[in-house]
């Protein structure tokens, strides 16, 4: 055990993407309690989708991949709430949409420039290698602004995601801040897809939320068990990727999967007693 | 004094008129009930009242209060059920309107909450968990919410749906010793027009234009106000 933690740290590339994983654990947790409750868990994945398209095409291109991602795919959150605000297409639809189309166009793009390669795979499916110094310290930059963000708004952000109508009421901006919450779950996909995948990373958002939400009875409780839980599977899938040399982001979603079962056992448990 | 008046107020959504040429007054310390079919321009109305719809034309002007300062008690739709919240996280979001840049609560704020479920009788509350509490309690956590936001005027929009008849009148006589005691001024919306005239001293009722305005007494003998009543006996 001792010798693992000793090796884990001489490897600056799993320290690095150590240190960037939990912080997107924690950061999607936070964001997750809430998309999960507004009944938005689906952006998470559309996002995601938008995010392997944007990469895609500024990698063909010769563009460093996390400047071209962040501001897409924030854009295509703000599109997505837009959308489904105005009612026109309905919510989970636009989601499909647009999903489904940037991931055609990602992968038209790699196979016109380079052929699907190895890259493109690391997108889909996450690798702990893919993180440069730079990328280190956008992606740290990131999850920091995203955590303090939410806990200056985080009484607002409750009322909104409690009830928005009377948010609304008491004179609360909720277009603002659900665009707050659409923009932070932006900046968090693209920093965690690089470790995660784009079709793995979605889990991260709704697990710990979905698992914490079993036991919990208050909104605090909920975000700070689902902080807790994120971050715990996080590590522990690192390091049962490490140690069974399989790819981490599955290892992190099959550890929350495991995790989730048993809360929901706990809850059985609990309701029988 | 006068609270809120409404005078020529006209309002639209998706091109149908559902308030049209509407004027009337609340003074502080009024029980107004509000009642009209469905489609009649009830819930466009409450939202006009909220600020959260600007009238096409005419003036709805506040005295002494800002729109945000009206305690609002939505229709039990917009509030979901299986939302992990304490009683005390729901009831302190109340105090969020105290300042527009407020971002944590204070003490005072604490205070506030507390003295308004005190008033409401479900301080034993304050620990437990929305998601577990009955019908009745939870829209008694609501309106304690609605009254930490109230500087006196409290809007109940249709309050008593899916309450039970023992929940549904505990409600009522609450809601009129807010008024009678705490000199609250009330609104409310509401179908159950033969109870809500027991306690409520005057009554619009609408139908896109209102057809009454006046004291719940005139209201009776009207013929209008007769056949509603009638109506409700007869169910």
């Amino acid at each position: 055990m001792i010798d693992m933690i000793r090796t884990f740290i001489s490897y600056s590339f799993l320290l690095r993407a150590l240190v960037v994983g939990v912080l997107v654990a924690l950061c999607s947790a936070l964001l997750g309690v809430c998309l999960v409750l507004k009944r938005y868990s689906m952006i998470g994945d559309g996002l995601s989708h938008v995010a392997f398209g944007a990469l895609s095409v500024s990698l063909a291109l010769g563009f460093s991949p996390l400047q071209v991602a962040i501001p897409v795919v924030m854009l295509a959150a703000f599109l997505l709430l837009r959308l489904s605000a105005n009612g026109k297409i309905k919510g989970d639809a636009a989601i499909a949409i647009i999903s489904s189309s940037s991931l055609a166009i990602g992968v038209i793009t790699t196979s016109l420039s380079k052929g699907m390669n190895l890259d493109v795979f690391h997108y889909m499916f996450g690798s702990i290698l893919a993180m440069s110094s730079s990328d280190v310290y956008i992606s740290v930059a990131l999850s920091v602004v995203v955590i303090v963000l939410f806990i200056v708004f985080y009484n607002k952000i409750f009322a909104v995601t409690f009830d928005e109508l009377f948010a609304k009421a008491t004179g609360i901006n909720t277009g603002l801040h659900n665009m707050l919450i659409a923009l932070l779950t932006a900046a968090t996909i693209v920093v965690g897809m690089r470790i995660m995948g784009a079709l793995l990373i979605s889990s991260l958002i709704i697990f710990p939320a979905l698992t914490s939400m079993r036991i919990g009875k208050s909104f605090r409780f909920v975000i700070l068990c689902s902080s807790i839980v994120s971050v715990i599977c996080f590590a522990a899938g690192m390091a049962i990727s490490y140690g069974f040399s399989i790819p981490a982001g599955a290892s992190v979603v099959v550890t929350n999967l495991a995790v989730f079962l048993v809360f929901n056992a706990l809850r059985l448990i609990k309701r029988k007693a | 004094m006068r609270l809120l008046e409404c005078s020529n107020v006209n309002m639209s959504y998706d091109n149908i008129q559902a308030v049209k040429d509407l004027s009337f007054y609340v003074d502080q310390g009024d029980y107004l009930c509000i009642v009209g079919e469905n489609g009649s321009g009830k819930t466009t109305l409450v939202k006009g009242l909220l600020g959260l719809m600007a009238p096409d034309s005419g003036r709805i002007s506040y005295i002494g209060i800002k729109k945000n300062e009206i305690g609002y008690l939505p229709q039990k739709t917009a509030v979901q059920k299986d939302f992990p919240a304490s009683v005390m996280e729901v009831v302190l979001s109340g105090c969020l309107n105290r300042d527009r840049f407020k971002l944590f609560y204070t003490k005072r704020d604490r205070i506030i909450a507390l003295e308004n479920m005190e008033r409401l009788a479900i301080s034993g509350l304050a620990g437990k968990s929305f998601m577990d509490l009955s019908e009745g309690q939870r829209q008694r956590v609501l309106l304690a919410r609605a009254l930490c936001s109230a500087k006196r005027l409290i809007l109940l929009d249709e309050p008593m749906t899916s309450l039970d008849p023992v929940a549904t009148a505990d409600l009522y006589e609450l809601i009129a010793s807010l008024n009678r005691e705490c000199d609250m001024t009330v609104i409310m919306v509401t179908h159950d027009v033969s109870t809500a005239l027991k306690y409520a001293g005057k009554v619009l009722h609408m139908k896109n234009s209102p057809l009454f305005f006046g004291s719940s007494r005139e209201y009776a003998a009207t013929e209008i106000g007769k056949k509603m009543l009638g109506a409700d006996i007869d169910d």
